[in-house]
């Protein structure tokens, strides 16, 4: 190794460690990681999707350092309340429930009506056997209906259940299933009409965490008027138009 | 993996599987099974530390112990290890970081709790928020290790106490004829011929502990079984390896894997059973 080599490297090592004294508070993004298009882990192992990229944009606009964690669904909310993370930035629709345990950010994503989908040939009676994720609102909704509830850990396993006919329906937030009908060679099928249940997904944040929502509001802000939220979710929902 | 793999949309038969199986994602399902391994071999140790202290404090004679022993055993055998992982550890990794709290910053003014949330200061974060992914990964693997040496011990500590309380009579009235302290009589004759008694029972335990690995996802430990349910759910196109619903067979991979592992601690037990036979008075023991 030279002189210059040796100058240089300890350069780049100033550089790096200047950079890491005056970088900012590091926040802990908590995803699921099971939910493409918005959250996913792509072959990398890396997670991936349309709330990755919104994430990473608005902790640069925020001047924050984020890592990403991904933990299950159903323990994502008291895993944010305990500390092991400082976000939940996971397709959660804002309601009031959840609204009394956690705060949430601003929607980054308009409200997104859910969708029963069948086998191709099937009809939805009453009485038929809907499946729906643990602890969302579709499961919610679905136990105040004539159906039967069916509840499974994942997203994916609740599409597999309706393949495998284990049950008749699947009731989810209709931009997810979209690609999955378009996937599946006309083997699945949307039917009958949209219901509206939740809110606008936004980020969870502890409730005592008022400062971090502060900071992801203006950031969403930001995003909202200069249109690059509304060119992200164009890009991974389909060309979907969203006036922000 | 291969340059070959750089568009796998353009790839097929035995190529696009080359590709498939050695993605970044695969090798974090194969370093799993890794992961799991030394989880169970690291534990062992003090599961069998934790069940020889609860055996003897059970068979000790200071009532305090003795209630101590027995409280442990049965409270800890009693309670769902899915609530056991959930709440107690959960409070354990609370404990710890309150304690953090109150030594790291006294001059903290605002309450711990407030509402459903559990706030201290950023210095006595456990592993601290800015530390890399690996540390909070080793920090859950230390959680479950702890878990599962808990719960364990205690169904150890049972089956130990039992035998213990089965070795025969005689044989330790034979060291006092020999005029063996009672410690002696203990470390000598007693212990020694405790395992013969012991081992059926703790070789159940150990098989139940194999399997007992899917609740390490409740500590954010990624086990094999997260992993093949991960990788074997239906992939759209967003993925770069697009397929249907290959659960079945990652689950046929793990299924070998559990039976492997079953078929491999059979034969250790079967040794272990056969030298610790020696020389018993029993139908199993050997001269």
């Amino acid at each position: 190794m030279n002189i210059f080599t040796k100058i240089a490297m300890a350069a780049a090592l100033a550089a790096t460690l200047g950079a890491t004294a005056v970088s900012a508070q590091t926040v802990r993004m908590g995803t699921e990681g099971a939910y493409p298009p918005f959250n996913f882990v792509n072959d990398n192992g890396e997670i991936d999707g349309f709330e990755r990229e919104v994430g990473d944009e608005l902790c640069a606009r925020a001047n924050l350092e984020c890592v990403w964690v991904t933990n299950e669904w159903d323990s994502i909310i008291p895993n944010l309340t305990s500390g092991n993370y400082d976000t939940i930035i996971a397709g959660m629709s804002i309601t009031e429930e959840r609204d009394q345990v956690i705060d949430f950010t601003q929607e980054y994503f308009p409200p997104d009506p859910s969708r029963y989908m069948v086998l191709a040939d099937a009809e939805l009676s009453d009485g038929a056997v809907v499946a729906a994720q643990t602890a969302t609102i579709q499961a919610g909704y679905l136990a105040s209906t004539g159906y039967t509830l069916v509840e499974f850990a994942t997203a994916d396993e609740t599409i597999a259940a309706v393949r495998s006919g284990e049950a008749d329906a699947v009731l989810a937030d209709a931009s997810f299933l979209a690609e999955i009908v378009d996937a599946s060679n006309g083997e699945l099928a949307f039917t009958g009409d949209p219901v509206s249940i939740g809110g606008g997904v936004g980020i969870g944040v502890r409730e005592s965490d008022g400062e971090l929502k502060d900071k992801l509001n203006a950031a969403i802000d930001s995003m909202k008027a200069d249109g690059t939220l509304s060119a992200l979710i164009a890009k991974w929902f389909d060309g979907r138009e969203v006036s922000y | 993996m291969f340059e070959y793999c750089a568009d796998p949309s353009a790839i097929e038969g035995l190529e696009w599987w080359s590709c498939y199986l050695t993605t970044a994602k695969h090798f974090a399902f194969y370093k799993s099974f890794g992961t799991v391994l030394v989880l169970l071999f690291a534990t062992v140790p003090f599961i069998l530390l934790l069940g020889f202290a609860g055996a003897l404090a059970r068979r000790s004679k200071a009532f305090p112990l003795r209630v101590f022993g027995l409280a442990y055993t049965s409270i800890v055998r009693g309670v769902p290890d899915i609530v056991f992982f959930l709440f107690a550890l959960i409070a354990l990794d609370q404990g710890i970081e309150y304690l953090r709290h109150i030594t790291l910053c006294p001059d903290w003014s605002e309450p711990i709790r407030q509402g459903s949330d559990f706030i201290v200061c950023s210095e006595a974060k456990m592993p601290l928020g800015s530390a890399p992914q690996w540390q909070h990964e080793l920090y859950g693997f230390f959680l479950a290790m702890t878990g599962f040496a808990v719960v364990f011990g205690a169904f150890a500590a049972n089956t130990m106490y039992g035998a213990l309380q089965a070795v025969p009579h005689g044989q330790l009235e034979t060291g006092v004829a020999f005029g063996m302290s009672p410690r002696q009589i203990f470390r000598r004759i007693h212990l020694p011929q405790m395992w013969i008694y012991a081992l059926p029972g703790l070789s159940n335990l150990w098989m139940i502990l194999v399997k007992a690995t899917p609740l390490l996802f409740l500590l954010g430990v990624e086990d094999i079984v997260y992993w093949a349910r991960e990788l074997g759910g239906t992939k759209i196109g967003l993925y770069s390896y697009p397929h249907g619903d290959w659960r079945l067979a990652y689950f046929v991979v793990l299924l070998v894997f559990y039976l492997t592992l079953t078929w491999v601690s059979e034969r250790v037990f079967e040794r272990l059973t056969r030298f610790v036979s020696k020389g018993q008075d029993t139908l199993g023991g050997t001269l």
